[in-house]
Formats: C-alpha cells, structure tokens, sequence
C-alpha cells in the first residue's frame, strides 16, 4: 500500500514506531489531524513561542499574561486574594446551579426544600455547605483584597479606574450574599433582610421615611423599598425577587464588572508588584 | 480628505441631521424601556393582609386600652369618655412592639424600655414622638372602620384632625 508520495505507508509507520514509539506515533496523528488544528494553533513543542501561543491562542487561558512577571505569583506581596474571590465566584456560580435544581422560591416550599437537601439529597449537604462557606469566604476575601491593594498604594495612577471597577465588584458581592441569606426562608434570614430592608425606607428622596421622601409623597406603598420587596412587607413577592436577583440578575452584573476589572489589569500594566 | 460642505451658512448637514434622528429615536426608544422596567417592579396588585378593615362597634369598647386586635392588626382600641381611637402597637424608636401594662397604666417596649402614657404619649426610654394613630370612620352599619394608610402624629397635632379619633 502506498500513499500519494509513492512511499509504502507500513514501513513509514515501523520506522515512526521505531524511532518515536506507540505514543510518539499517536501524539504525531493527532497533532497533524485536520481535527486537531481546527481547534489548536500551536504544536506540543517546548519553545518560548509556542509556549506563548498555547495561552494567547486559547479564550479560557488568555486571562493570564502571555508572560508572567517575576513577581507576579509571590503570594507574599498579592495574597492572591483576587484571584481566590474569582475561583470562589466560580465555586459559587456551579454549586449554585445545581442547588436550584431542588430549591423552590416559594414561602411554602423554600424552607423545607432547604432542609430536604440538607438531609434528603444526595451530597446535598455538601453542596450547600460549599455554597455556604465559600460565600462567607468571598465577602472576606473580596474584602482582603481591597485591603491589600490600598496597603500597597495599587489603586494609584494609572489604576484609579479599575479601584472603581472593584468598588462595585464589593457592592455587588455583599448584594450576592445578602440576597442570598433570604432563600433559607428560616429566622435569621427573614429578619435580616426584614430589617436591611427597613434601612431602605430612610433613602434620601426614594425612602418614605427618608430625607424629603415625605415631601416627595413617599408612601410605604409606592417608595425604593416597594420596589425591592414587591410589597410593603418581606413576603413572597420578596423571595421571589431575591431569588431572581441572587440567581440572575445580579450574576449577570458582576460578570460584565469582572470582565472589564480583569481586562483593566492588563491594560494597567499587569499585576501591580513591589517598585 | 473629502469636503462636505463648502457653504458656511449651512449649520447642519445631512450626516448630523440622520445621526441626530438616529440617536434621538434610540434614546427615546431607551427611556421608554427603562421607565416600563423602573414602572414594572411596582406590582399593581398586592396579597397582603388588608389595610383596611373593621373592628366591631363601638359600644363593644369599654373605656380604657383594648387588646381585642392586638395579634390580629398589631393595633389597641383606647376609649376615652366621649372619644374613640387606635393607635399602632409599634415603638416609635425602633419598631417593636410594646406592652400595654394593665396594672401600671403605661405601654411599656421591652426592647429599650421606652413608655407611653395609655393615649400614647412617649414619658420614658428612648422613643423620640408618641406613639402613631391610625384613621378611623363608621361604615352604614355603625361598624368602626380603621384605615391603615392615613396616620395621625402627635407631635405634629394631628390628633384633634377630624378621622384621627371617633366621637361616642
């Protein structure tokens, strides 16, 4: 048998095996096949080039520099805490989606469902632990991390803007963890929320108990509260909107906010690090 | 580099004209959109506990603090000599609820302590105004109606406002 070249394909193949072996061979195919290249544009060769490319080329892994400076990964001076929110908003995102798969946002059911899997579920338990833990850990480090970038002067020219960017980011994760704490539907989240909700009655202008809100013909009925709870008190219209704001709307947010703070890195100049 | 217009006169051109409309209908296509959404989360129709409703007649209220409604609408009936009223069972500091204390004639919040006189009137403790009344009316069968969404503040005088109080 013999290819278009003229050469008998099995003897090609014995002298492949012989000088690559079986896995030289297959990586060989594979790399060469049509398939392969559609996918990937770079080769398995070890060069600073190709090394390169493998992250440049790829959407998942372009997040990173295609070089990454010396004192990048020294935890002592980043403590990686933005990097460990991103990875706990990740944790969140995929524990969440499988929790909504047995949690219903309604007064009658949230609260057992929540205790179904806790005790009923396979791993339910579990999943909603990690949901639990790693929520309380982001608002940490979410906050850690703003600390650290203020101790080591990093929201400075040209950075000033991405500082903002992040400022949101932490408004929009304590929203996360706050609208979360209703869909247990038990004590402690009702009355939370009951009483941060309370909080928005004394908005300036949109409060009814707020500054010129009463001037404004701020009711309890028509004012920035209403609108949160969809109602005048913390009820199922609530559960509901916190849920759809936890699960959707406020995830969709951060996302836009977190792909502009992530791109604004690069553009800033890299990871900030000692002078 | 192409020129557009050579007549000075002409303040507009048809490339800023068509932006203008462009944008413009966009904008107004945007605002409209936004306000449907501001107007969407603002439910017409709500199922809470009513805010109106009625509770009895009036001869049913001896004089002094009745707790009859208490759990119910989280309101008391107070019966002076020749007037009725209702006022809110919630603290004007931090919105607990208070207890009517029989025995010492006072309302007295055991969150912080604060006291009210049986008519509502902050004596001790944090509560900076008096307690709030709610509007009361007679409905065709002498049935007292008390209507939520109308409150009467003491220390704004409005107490002696006709609805803040029924005359028996």
């Amino acid at each position: 048998m013999k290819n278009k070249a003229g050469e008998n394909i099995f003897v090609k193949y014995r002298n492949m095996l012989k000088e690559k072996g079986l896995f030289g061979i297959l990586r060989e195919l594979t790399a060469n096949s049509q398939v392969w290249k559609s996918v990937f544009r770079h080769t398995f060769a070890d060069t600073p080039k190709n090394r390169m490319l493998k992250v440049v080329s790829n959407v998942f892994m372009h997040v990173h520099p295609a070089k990454v400076k010396r004192h990048a990964p020294q935890l002592k001076y980043t403590w990686c805490m933005g990097g460990i929110s991103f990875f706990l908003f990740l944790v969140l995102t995929f524990t969440g989606v499988l929790l909504m798969f047995y949690y219903r946002p309604t007064v009658h059911d949230a609260y057992w469902d929540i205790k179904d899997l806790k005790y009923q579920v396979p791993f339910g338990a579990l999943l909603r632990n990690l949901h639990r833990w790693s929520a309380h850990l982001m608002v940490i480090t979410v906050w850690f991390h703003m600390f650290r970038v203020f101790v080591t002067g990093s929201y400075k020219p040209p950075r000033e803007f991405n500082w903002c960017v992040g400022v949101v980011l932490l408004v929009i994760t304590l929203l996360l963890s706050f609208t979360g704490y209703l869909l247990t539907w038990d004590q402690l989240g009702f009355w939370a929320v009951t009483v941060g909700t309370n909080m928005a009655r004394s908005t300036p202008l949109l409060g009814h108990e707020g500054p010129f809100g009463e001037q404004l013909g701020m009711t309890a009925h028509n004012d920035i509260r209403f609108a949160l709870l969809g109602g005048s008190l913390v009820g199922g219209n609530a559960l509901l909107r916190a849920y759809v704001w936890h699960c959707i709307g406020l995830p969709l947010i951060i996302s836009v906010f977190m792909m502009v703070h992530f791109w604004r890195i690069r553009k800033d100049g890299g990871i900030s690090g000692p002078l | 580099m192409l020129e557009v217009t050579k007549n000075k006169n002409i303040i507009i051109n048809r490339r800023k004209l068509l932006s203008c409309f462009g944008w413009g209908f966009i904008g107004i296509f945007l605002t409209t959109v936004l306000g449907s959404m501001i107007r969407f989360f603002f439910p017409r129709t709500l199922f809470e506990p009513p805010t109106r409703y009625k509770i009895g007649y009036p001869f049913q209220y001896t004089p002094g603090v009745s707790e009859r409604f208490k759990k119910q609408f989280r309101i008391w009936i107070v019966r002076e000599a020749d007037k009725l009223y209702v006022i809110e069972a919630k603290c004007t500091h931090l919105g607990c609820t208070p207890n009517w204390l029989a025995a010492e004639g006072k309302f007295k919040c055991p969150c912080h302590g604060s006291g009210f006189t049986p008519d509502g009137i902050n004596i001790e403790g944090p509560a900076p105004r008096p307690l709030e009344r709610f509007r009361v009316a007679l409905d065709e069968g002498g049935q007292i109606v008390v209507d939520e969404g109308v409150r009467y503040r003491g220390e704004r005088g409005e107490w002696d406002k006709t609805g803040a109080f029924l005359k028996v």
